[in-house]
C-alpha cells in the first residue's frame, strides 16, 4: 500500500469515525442517566436520513437541515416519552425490551412507508463538492465531519461542565434518587437528553448518509449498534471517550476494508467490545462503581 | 493468638485482618477467635465495620492484609501487592504471607453460613423453595441424573429435610407463601432457616433482631440459643440490641473505626470505659 | 398402572395430547391439502424450542442473553452439512468445491442435531468464560456481539469450503412427517421443563433472584451461569438444526439480530419466566403474523380502496401490538405462572364474572 493510499484510508476512516463519535454520545448520554441502552437510538438516525431525503425534495438545503433536525428531536422526544417514561420505575430488563420493541417498530414503520428498497439520499453540491490537498482527494463532507465532531463535542463539554442544566445532568447521572430530592426535575433532564442524543444522530445521519447515498430501513441497526460499541470502549457516560472510541471504530473498520477483510468489519466492533469488557469493564474513561452486600 | 485456645476446639481466627476501600480502612487490624460452641457478639456504632469483618470470613471481600482460619483450616490470606502496598494505610505493617482465596460459596460449603443486614431471601421463590435451595449443593447428584429424574433418592432425601427443618422452625404452614409476602419477622427467621439447612458449623448472624420489638427480640434470645444447642453450632453475631447480646454472648467484641477496642465477657464489657465512650454512652440501646 | 391412581389433571392432560396426536394425524393424512397450516405450525414449535431455551436463561437464570442467533446458526449449519445428501454436495458448493474433510461427512439427522446441540454448546461454554462475567446490559449486548461474530465467521469467504460463505447451502433433507418434527419439538422441550422443575433449576432461579444469597448458599455464580447458558446454547442449536431441516436452505442473513429479536418478542409477550408462555407465545407469533397477512394487501370496501392496507402494514401492527403489550401488560400472556388445569378452570369461571363487571362499569361510564 502506499503512503498516500495508507493516508486516503486514514481520512476516510476518521470521517467515518466522527459520524460514529456523534451517535455515540447519544448513547453515552442517555445511558449515562438512564442506564438503559437506547436500541432505538441507530433508527432514529435512520428515521433522520429519510427525513432529509422528503425535506431536500421541497425545500434547498439551508432550510432542510434544520427541519430536519427539529423533526429529529421531536421523535427522539416523543420516543422517550412513550415508550420509556411509562417504565421508569420497572424493571431494567423491561426497559431494555421496550427499547428493542421500538427500534423494531421504527424498522417496520420505514419499511412500510418507505419501502424496504434503498433510496438514494439527496447530493448536498456543498458537501459533495471535492477538495484536493497534496495527494488526497476527497469530498468535502470527509474534511468536514471530523472537524465538525470535534466543535459539537466541545460545545457539548462546554454545556455539560459550565452551564446550570449541564450540572443537573451530571446530579443525574450519578445519582438518580438523590438528583430528584434535591429538586431537579428528572423529567426534564431526561428530556433535554434525549433531545440533544437526537440532535447529533440527525447532524450524524447527514454526515454518514452523504458519504454512503443511500438509506433503507436497516441502515440504522448495525451503525446504532457500532456506536454503542464505541460508547461502551469509550466509557459509558464519558463523552471525550465515546469520542475516542467512535473514531477508533471507524479507523479499525475502514482498516479491515483496506486490506480486504470487509465480511469481519462488523465481527471488529464486537471483537473490541468483548475485549475492552474484559480487560477494563468500565471501558476508557469510564468510572468504577461498586455494588454494597 | 489466644491462651485459652488450648483447650476448646478453635472455630474462626481472624488475624490482622485489614479491609481498605480506596482511601478508607474499614476493618483495621482485627483478631479475634471464636470457639466451638460459644455464642460471640460484635459490637460497635453505625460504620464501624462489623458487615465488612463479616464480608471479610465468608468470602465476598478479600481482605487487604490478614488471615481468617476455619476449623483451624487457612479460608482466606492475603497480603498488599504492588500498587496496594503503596496505598496501604493500615495499622498493622503487612508481612509477607501467603494468598490463599475462597470464593463466598466455597466458604458456605466448608460450614460457614450467614443471614445478611437487609434480609436477602429468594423473594420470587416459595419459602419451602428457599431451603431446598440451600440443600442443593450438598446433594449428590448432576444436571443429567437430575434432569432425568435419576436423583429421586437424593431428591426426597432434599425435601423431607428441608420439610424437618421448616417444621423445627415453626414455618412448616407457611411452606408455599412466596418468601417476599411473609411479615418481616417471618423472614429473619426464613432467613435464619435458610442458612441452617446448609448445615454450617459457624452461624454468623448480622443484626438478625433489628427492626423486631422487644419481645421478639425476648424470642429471638431463646432462638439463639435454642438452635446453637440443637444444631451444636457456634453463632457469631453483630447486634445492636444490647440486652440482646449482653443476656446471650460469651464473649464481646467491641469494634470501633475499624479497629477492636474492647473484648471480654459481657459484665467486662459493660465497664469498660473505652466503650462506655465510644459506644454505650451514645447509645440509645444501652438504656432499655 | 392402577386406574384410580390416574388424576383427573393426568387424564386431561392425556386427552389433551390425544387430541393434539389426532390432529396431527389428520394434518399428515391431509399433508398436501394442508401443506400451508403445517409449514406454519412447525416454525411455530421450533420457535418454542429456542423460546423455551431462551427463557431458561432469561426468566429462569436471569442472565439477558441476546446470542440466539448465533447458536442457531451453529445448529442450522452443522445440520446442514451433516445431513446434505453427499451426491448433491457438488452442486450446493458450487462456487469454490467443498473441503475434502467434510465431502463425504453424513450421518442421520437425529445425531446430527445432537451434534448441533453439543457443538453449539461447546462454543457457548468458551465464549460464556468471559461473557458470563458481565452483569445484565453489558451481557445483552456482549452475546449479541458474539452472535454477530458468529454469523460473520460462518459467511466470510475464507469459510466457502465449509459453509459455503454468503451463498448458503441448500438441499437439506426434509423431515420425514410431522411426528417427528413435532416430537423432537416436544422431547426438547420436555427436558428443559424437567431441568427446570428439577434440583438445578431451582438453584437457576436462586441466581435470579439474589446472586449474594444464591453464593451463600454454596452455589458457585460462574458454574451455574455457565451452566444454564450451555444447557440453553445446547437447545438453541438443536433449535437452529430443526430450523435448517424445516426450511431446507439456509443461508447466514437468516441468523441476523432479527431473529434473535423475533425470539425475544415471543418470550416477552408469553411471559418472562413460563415456559408455557413461551410455548403460547411461539405459536401466536408465528400463527399472528399469517393471521395479519390481510393487512399487507390492498383492501377494498365499496369501490374504495382503504389507504393504509398495503404491504409492511402487518409488521407495523405487529409491532405496535408488542409494544402495547410491553407497555401496559408486562407480565404477558402467562407472566411468570404455568399452565394447569385449575388455572384454566379458573379463568374460564371468571369470564362470565369480568364480563358482568366490564358491563357494569361500561353502564356507570354511561351514566
Amino acid at each position: 500500500m502506499s503512503l498516500s493510499t495508507f493516508f486516503q484510508q486514514c481520512l476516510t476512516g476518521i470521517s467515518l469515525g466522527g459520524a460514529y463519535a456523534l451517535i455515540a454520545i447519544g448513547y453515552t448520554l442517555v445511558y449515562g442517566i438512564l442506564r438503559l441502552i437506547n436500541f432505538a437510538h441507530g433508527d432514529i438516525f435512520m428515521m433522520a436520513g429519510y427525513f432529509m431525503i422528503f425535506a431536500m425534495a421541497s425545500f434547498p438545503w439551508f432550510i432542510s437541515i434544520p427541519l430536519v433536525l427539529f423533526i429529529t428531536v421531536v421523535l427522539g422526544v416523543s420516543i422517550e416519552r412513550i415508550a420509556y417514561r411509562p417504565l421508569r420505575s420497572a424493571p431494567r430488563m423491561s426497559v431494555m425490551i421496550s427499547a428493542i420493541g421500538v427500534s423494531y417498530l421504527l424498522q417496520n414503520l420505514a419499511t412500510y412507508l418507505f419501502t424496504a428498497l434503498p433510496k438514494g439520499y439527496p447530493e448536498l453540491p456543498v458537501l459533495k463538492k471535492i477538495y484536493q490537498i497534496g495527494g488526497l482527494s476527497a469530498s468535502f463532507v470527509t474534511f468536514l465531519t471530523p472537524v465538525l465532531t470535534l466543535i459539537i463535542v466541545y460545545a457539548l463539554m462546554v454545556l455539560i461542565n459550565k452551564t446550570k442544566i449541564g450540572m443537573a445532568m451530571r446530579a443525574v447521572s450519578k445519582d438518580y434518587d438523590t438528583a430528584s430530592l434535591m429538586g431537579i426535575k428528572i423529567n426534564r433532564i431526561i428530556t433535554f437528553t434525549f433531545a440533544i442524543g437526537s440532535l447529533l444522530a440527525a447532524v450524524g445521519s447527514v454526515l454518514y448518509f452523504t458519504d454512503r447515498m443511500t438509506v433503507f430501513p436497516f441502515s440504522g441497526s448495525l451503525p446504532g449498534l457500532k456506536c454503542f460499541v464505541a460508547a461502551v470502549f469509550g466509557g459509558i457516560g464519558s463523552i471525550p471517550g465515546a469520542v475516542i472510541g467512535g473514531f477508533i471504530l471507524g479507523l479499525g473498520e475502514t482498516a479491515l476494508v483496506a486490506t480486504g477483510y470487509s465480511t469481519f468489519s462488523d465481527a471488529f466492533t464486537f471483537v473490541l467490545l468483548i475485549a475492552i469488557l474484559l480487560i477494563k469493564p468500565t471501558g476508557l474513561f469510564g468510572e468504577k462503581t461498586t455494588d454494597k452486600v | 493468638m489466644s491462651a485459652e485456645a488450648k483447650t476448646p476446639i478453635n472455630v474462626l481466627h481472624m488475624e490482622d485482618v485489614t479491609m481498605q476501600f480506596g482511601g478508607v480502612v474499614a476493618v483495621n487490624g482485627l483478631s479475634l477467635d471464636v470457639n466451638e460452641g460459644e455464642i460471640v457478639a460484635l459490637i460497635g456504632p453505625n460504620g464501624a465495620g462489623k458487615t465488612t469483618a463479616f464480608n471479610c470470613v465468608t468470602g465476598i471481600y478479600e481482605p487487604t492484609f490478614g488471615k481468617v482460619d476455619f476449623m483451624g483450616e487457612t479460608i482466606l490470606s492475603n497480603t498488599p501487592k504492588g500498587k496496594a502496598e503503596k496505598t496501604y494505610l493500615g495499622e498493622v505493617t503487612p508481612r509477607p504471607i501467603p494468598v490463599i482465596r475462597n470464593t463466598p460459596d466455597k466458604i458456605t460449603q466448608k460450614g460457614v453460613a450467614r443471614t445478611f443486614q437487609n434480609i436477602r431471601l429468594f423473594g420470587q421463590l416459595t419459602v419451602f423453595d428457599n431451603v431446598l435451595i440451600a440443600k442443593h449443593m450438598r446433594a449428590k447428584q448432576n444436571v443429567l441424573s437430575a434432569t432425568l429424574r435419576f436423583n429421586h433418592k437424593e431428591e426426597e432425601r432434599m425435601r423431607s429435610e428441608a420439610m424437618a427443618l421448616l417444621e423445627e422452625q415453626n414455618l412448616l404452614h407457611l411452606k408455599d407463601e412466596i418468601a417476599a409476602s411473609l411479615p418481616y419477622g417471618l423472614q429473619r427467621r426464613l432467613e435464619i432457616a435458610r442458612a441452617l439447612a446448609t448445615e454450617p458449623k459457624l452461624l454468623l448472624l448480622d443484626e438478625p433482631a433489628a427492626g423486631m420489638n422487644p419481645q421478639e427480640t425476648q424470642e429471638l434470645t431463646d432462638f439463639i440459643k435454642q438452635i446453637r444447642d440443637t444444631y451444636h453450632l457456634t453463632v457469631f453475631m453483630i447486634e445492636h440490641h444490647m440486652d440482646l447480646v449482653m443476656q446471650i454472648s460469651d464473649r464481646i467484641y467491641v469494634l470501633d473505626f475499624g479497629k477492636l477496642i474492647a473484648q471480654g465477657t459481657p459484665e467486662e464489657i459493660q465497664n469498660n470505659e473505652r466503650v462506655i465512650e465510644a459506644y454505650l454512652g451514645v447509645s440509645d440501646d444501652a438504656e432499655d | 398402572m392402577k386406574k384410580k391412581a390416574i388424576s383427573k389433571n393426568k387424564l386431561y392432560s392425556l386427552i389433551a395430547l390425544l387430541f393434539v396426536i389426532g390432529i396431527l394425524g389428520m394434518l399428515q393424512a391431509n399433508s398436501a391439502q394442508y401443506s400451508y397450516q403445517i409449514s406454519i405450525l412447525e416454525r411455530s414449535a421450533i420457535y418454542a424450542v429456542v423460546a423455551v431455551s431462551m427463557n431458561l436463561l432469561t426468566g429462569f437464570t436471569g442472565l439477558f442473553s441476546l446470542g440466539q442467533a448465533g447458536f442457531m446458526a451453529i445448529g442450522a449449519y452443522t445440520v446442514a452439512i451433516l445431513t446434505i445428501p453427499a451426491d448433491t454436495r457438488a452442486s450446493v458448493y458450487y462456487v469454490d468445491g467443498i473441503a475434502p474433510a467434510i465431502a463425504n461427512l453424513q450421518c442421520p439427522f437425529w445425531l446430527a442435531l445432537i451434534l448441533a446441540g453439543l457443538f453449539s454448546a461447546a462454543i457457548a461454554a468458551i465464549i460464556g468464560i468471559p461473557v458470563l462475567r458481565l452483569k445484565s446490559d453489558y451481557l445483552a449486548i456482549a452475546t449479541l456481539g458474539f452472535s454477530e461474530i458468529i454469523r460473520a465467521v460462518i459467511s466470510a469467504p475464507q469459510l466457502n469450503k465449509i459453509t459455503n460463505g454468503s451463498y448458503g447451502l441448500k438441499n437439506i433433507p426434509a423431515f420425514p412427517n410431522l411426528f417427528v418434527a413435532f416430537g423432537l419439538c416436544g422431547l426438547c422441550i420436555l427436558l428443559m421443563v424437567l431441568l427446570i422443575n428439577s434440583s438445578y433449576g431451582r438453584a437457576f432461579k436462586a441466581l435470579r433472584e439474589d446472586e449474594v444469597a444464591a453464593q451463600a448458599m454454596g452455589l458457585n455464580l460462574f458454574r451455574y451461569k455457565e451452566l444454564a447458558f450451555v444447557i440453553s446454547s445446547f437447545f438453541t442449536g438443536v433449535g437452529g438444526g430443526l430450523l435448517a431441516i424445516y426450511m431446507r436452505s439456509i443461508d447466514s442473513k437468516t441468523f441476523s439480530i432479527n431473529l434473535t429479536y423475533d425470539i425475544l418478542l415471543i418470550v416477552v409477550l408469553g411471559g418472562i419466566g413460563s415456559v408455557t408462555g413461551s410455548v403460547i407465545g411461539a405459536f401466536l407469533v408465528t400463527a399472528g403474523r399469517e393471521w395479519l397477512r390481510f393487512f399487507d394487501n390492498p383492501l377494498t370496501i365499496g369501490g374504495i380502496d382503504i389507504p393504509l392496507f398495503r404491504s409492511g402494514f402487518r409488521m407495523v401492527i405487529f409491532s405496535i401490538l408488542l409494544m402495547a403489550v410491553v407497555l401496559f401488560y408486562r407480565r404477558g400472556i402467562m407472566g411468570s405462572n404455568e399452565f394447569s388445569w385449575e388455572g384454566l378452570g379458573r379463568l374460564i369461571r371468571s369470564i362470565p364474572n369480568k364480563l358482568k363487571r366490564k358491563s357494569k362499569t361500561q353502564k356507570g361510564d354511561n351514566a
